[in-house]
């Protein structure tokens, strides 16, 4: 009976404890065009040692960063971002990264642009 | 009412040329508030012609007869269509968020079934609209379009309907309403006939081990079955009922706006049936007369800027069956012995709250609450035997949820406190009994976000009576390649079972009642533990250049222990022990297409396995079909001119043979056939839809005019030791036909 409930309370304070650490929040802009850019988004950002969490707004274009400062940088987040191929404001994805994009997430290109917008 | 009628023809008439369409995105977060969705993309199929809501989630968008559908999408949510059928009527549109996807489903075209290709688990969702296909009067017959759940008649005697998962009966599925357990207990034999169908918002029906968080009984599976809120539900909703059976429904839904942030709803339902049938002269009513009373009064709290949301609800129930001989009176016949009839009284009060907090800083972190509350109080008599039960139920769980590193890896984890008390009147004997449990539980989910996730759940309980016990639970999802999903699934489930509640329809027979006593702790008898054990695939392809998809699952469900329920002597019902094994094996395959625009086809065929060794040798379940057939076909039919529309739906159902108990040592006047032989039914239903506030519906119910002969043994004499109304295998009624109507303001 006391083994169950102190198993139980240890499992609740180790998860409290998991995230009482140092949540910065941040916004980027990220630019995409679908549904398919913003899971990549998404995975490079989480994929990256420190971010929390990760959520990108295709209208907005908006990635919302959750992510512990002391681990990782913004500038870090970005390269990895842009090393998948997609645009931030300050830092661009190279050519090389951009063209192994599918073709209907290449956002640079108007034309895709407008056929998502349709 | 004639005040009603005159609302209903004005309304429709006043409707004059529209230029513009108006309505509102929003969001229900998983708890059931609603958010006003901002930016969400508005458009009219196959046009140029959109625009964006406002920070209200409010849009405007213009009107002209040649525009159909809108589609609505933001990112993030399932995109969703909308039919306009009348340009005047304030669309009230819900987005899902596909993030939550674990506990609600995807809806990609406009299926009113959907099975998630996401999930780590099997869920099917069968939504509002599917619920409308068959105007099912309560939840034991929401199931009739769904080939997942298979439903039959309990015995021959209360006309209750009795659902099945996987080939076993309804104590083995967690069955909860907003996923807090609620058909258990005392509750298990009439409890799915208590909800009414027009408070159902939606079913999630869960294949296979389920979630630890919900609890250690679920054995086959869950049904979940979420209700309507005030928030999102009518202003005032009305359903009315009859059909030529005698039975009468009325269900009322007001729902008022008391501040910003409370909501309110009160539900009233009501039925009866005061007429006498007996059409295969029997001398027994072929359907019980019965009342029903039942209310429910809900409270929603909904602050999102403080991330806090919260339901209180309220409900009592009162309801009253008469059954047996036709000219059976129970004030002068009650307890005699010339004339035999039974009468079932149950009155059950329920409290639920629910609180949730999300922080508003850090949307990954949330704690929940569930409290409830139930009494359950029943008085029957089935001849000259006796059945009550008393039973009193606490139930409370405490939910964490957060990520651990990022939110790929997400937790939830908490406490459950559960006491049942439970006093039973069998005849001459009473049996008392508390339950008294405390467990906690972790839950870990894991999501590569591309073609992999999992959820590994474990807990740990104590039990007065069922001991120190762990439940682990696991299941996978993998896509090997695309639009499809191969899902594993394994669990263990423990319960102690309810004999008499979960068989209550042996008191209507004359069979004696022997438990094999074996020290155990409840009735003598010990816990029922089974693992099960499932996998599923799920492909999506296309076929004639139009959406289809097959499912194929197969389960196995695996006793270490189980309360053998044993009818294979028929003049005794004995409990006892399992000794050897006792399996069921269940194969599904399922097929549905949409051939084109507004017509879905699905079918299904089924393969059971089911057996138990039982004193007498290893046998098949009795009365379970081992194959089963099934297809639905709905088409809704728009016409340009009007804003309404018909709705068409028939569903065929094809049950092979079933083994009867054995009946080898009745004298032969007595004894049935080995096996039952196999039927087929065939419902149907039309609705016409008005505008998006009226719709009448007219259907029919078992059309081929199927019914069982003689489903009570030994009806002649029904105070002699042969009488046994439980060898029901199919319908007893024949065919039946109804029709209704239904009106919403919003």
């Amino acid at each position: 009976m006391r083994l169950v409930k102190l198993t139980a309370v240890f499992l609740l304070l180790t998860s409290i404890a998991y995230t009482q650490n140092n949540n910065s929040k941040t916004i980027l802009e990220v630019d995409g065009v679908c549904g398919m850019c913003k899971k990549r988004i998404e995975k490079a950002s989480l994929k990256t040692k420190g971010v929390k969490s990760a959520v990108w707004n295709l209208e907005t274009h908006q990635l919302q960063l959750i992510y512990n400062a002391r681990k990782v940088d913004i500038e870090t987040i970005k390269s990895n971002i842009t090393a998948v191929g997609h645009d931030t404001k300050t830092l661009k994805a190279s050519v090389e990264a951009y063209e192994k994009l599918d073709n209907c997430c290449r956002y640079r290109d108007l034309k895709v642009v407008k056929d998502h917008k349709l | 009412m004639k005040y009603l009628f005159v609302i209903l023809f004005i309304i429709p008439s006043l409707l004059i040329a529209q230029n513009r369409v108006m309505g509102k995105v929003i969001e229900t977060v998983a708890d059931g508030s609603a958010l006003p969705l901002m930016g969400a993309n508005v458009i009219w199929e196959g046009s140029t012609v959109g625009t964006f809501s406002d920070e209200n989630g409010d849009f405007i968008l213009p009107y002209d007869a040649a525009y159909k559908t809108i589609i609505i999408s933001y990112v993030g949510f399932i995109s969703k269509k909308i039919k306009v059928k009348d340009p005047a009527v304030f669309l009230k549109i819900t987005l899902i968020n596909s993030d939550v996807l674990e506990d609600v489903t995807v809806e990609a075209r406009k299926k009113t079934t959907s099975v998630s290709y996401i999930a780590s688990q099997n869920i099917s969702t069968i939504s509002s609209e599917e619920l409308l296909k068959a105007a099912c009067c309560n939840l034991s017959e929401s199931f009739e379009t769904n080939p997942s759940i298979d439903v039959n008649f309990s015995d021959a005697i209360s006309a209750t309907k009795q659902i099945k998962m996987l080939g076993l009966t309804s104590p083995y599925i967690l069955i909860t309403t907003e996923n807090i357990p609620s058909v258990r207990g005392a509750a298990q034999a009439y409890g799915l006939s208590f909800v009414p169908g027009s408070w159902v918002e939606s079913i999630q029906v869960t294949k296979g081990a389920g979630s630890v968080v919900n609890g250690f009984e679920s054995i086959t599976g869950q049904i979940n079955a979420e209700l309507v809120k005030p928030l999102t539900d009518p202003k005032l909703f009305v359903n009315l009922y009859g059909s030529l059976n005698g039975r009468l429904e009325m269900n009322t839904h007001i729902n008022t706006r008391l501040s910003p942030h409370w909501n309110t709803g009160l539900y009233i339902h009501g039925n009866s049936r005061n007429e006498t049938f007996d059409k295969n002269k029997d001398s027994f009513l072929d359907m019980p007369l019965a009342k029903q009373i039942n209310l429910m009064n809900k409270w929603q709290y909904t602050n999102l800027q403080k991330g806090l949301i919260g339901f209180l609800n309220f409900r009592f129930l009162e309801d009253q069956k008469q059954t047996g001989q036709v000219d059976y009176n129970p004030s002068v016949h009650k307890f005699g012995s010339d004339i035999w009839g039974s009468e079932v009284d149950t009155k059950r009060f329920d409290f639920s709250g629910k609180f949730g907090y999300v922080n508003p800083e850090i949307p990954y972190q949330s704690l929940g609450i569930q409290l409830a509350y139930s009494l359950h109080e029943q008085q029957a008599y089935f001849g000259n035997r006796i059945y009550d039960i008393n039973h009193k139920s606490v139930y409370s769980n405490l939910v964490y949820n957060s990520i651990i590193s990022d939110s790929r890896h997400k937790i939830k984890t908490g406490l459950s406190l559960t006491h049942d008390s439970y006093r039973e009147e069998v005849d001459v004997d009473t049996y008392n009994r508390n339950e008294n449990s405390i467990g906690g539980f972790f839950e870990y989910s894991y999501d590569n976000l591309d073609n992999f996730n999992l959820t590994a759940g474990l807990r740990l309980d104590h039990h007065n009576l069922l001991g120190n016990f762990l439940t682990p639970r696991l299941h996978l999802r993998y896509a090997p390649w695309g639009k499809s999903a191969l899902r594993f699934s394994i669990g263990r489930g423990k319960r102690a079972a309810n004999i008499f509640a979960e068989n209550q329809r042996l008191f209507a027979s004359n069979r004696a009642i022997n438990i094999q006593n074996n020290n155990g702790l409840v009735y003598g008898l010990d816990p029922e533990i089974a693992w099960n054990y499932g996998l599923s695939l799920l492909q999506g392809f296309n076929l004639f250049e139009r959406k289809a998809d097959i499912l194929i699952d197969f389960y196995r469900t695996d006793f270490k222990n189980q309360v053998v329920v044993d009818y294979e002597t028929p003049t005794e019902i004995n409990f006892y022990n399992l000794r050897g094994d006792s399996y069921a094996n269940s194969l599904q395959l399922e097929f549905n297409y949409n051939p084109f625009n507004n017509l879905n086809f699905k079918t299904a065929f089924k393969h059971y396995d089911v057996k138990t060794r039982y004193n007498s040798g290893e046998l098949q379940k009795p009365l379970t079909p081992r194959q089963r057939f099934f297809a639905n076909l709905s088409y809704e039919l728009i016409t340009a001119k009007n804003p309404g529309s018909w709705k068409f739906d028939a569903t065929y159902n094809c049950m092979g043979s079933q083994r009867f108990p054995s009946t080898a040592q009745n004298p032969q006047a007595f004894q049935l056939a080995v096996n039952s032989p196999s039927f087929s039914t065939l419902n149907a239903q039309i609705t016409k839809v008005f505008s998006n506030q009226f719709e009448v519906y007219f259907g029919g119910e078992n059309i081929t005019n199927y019914s069982q002969k003689n489903p009570i043994l030994g009806a002649e004499n029904p105070f002699g030791s042969n009488f046994d109304s439980t060898f029901v295998y199919g319908p007893i009624f024949g065919s039946m036909y109804y029709a209704g109507l239904r009106f919403k303001l919003n």
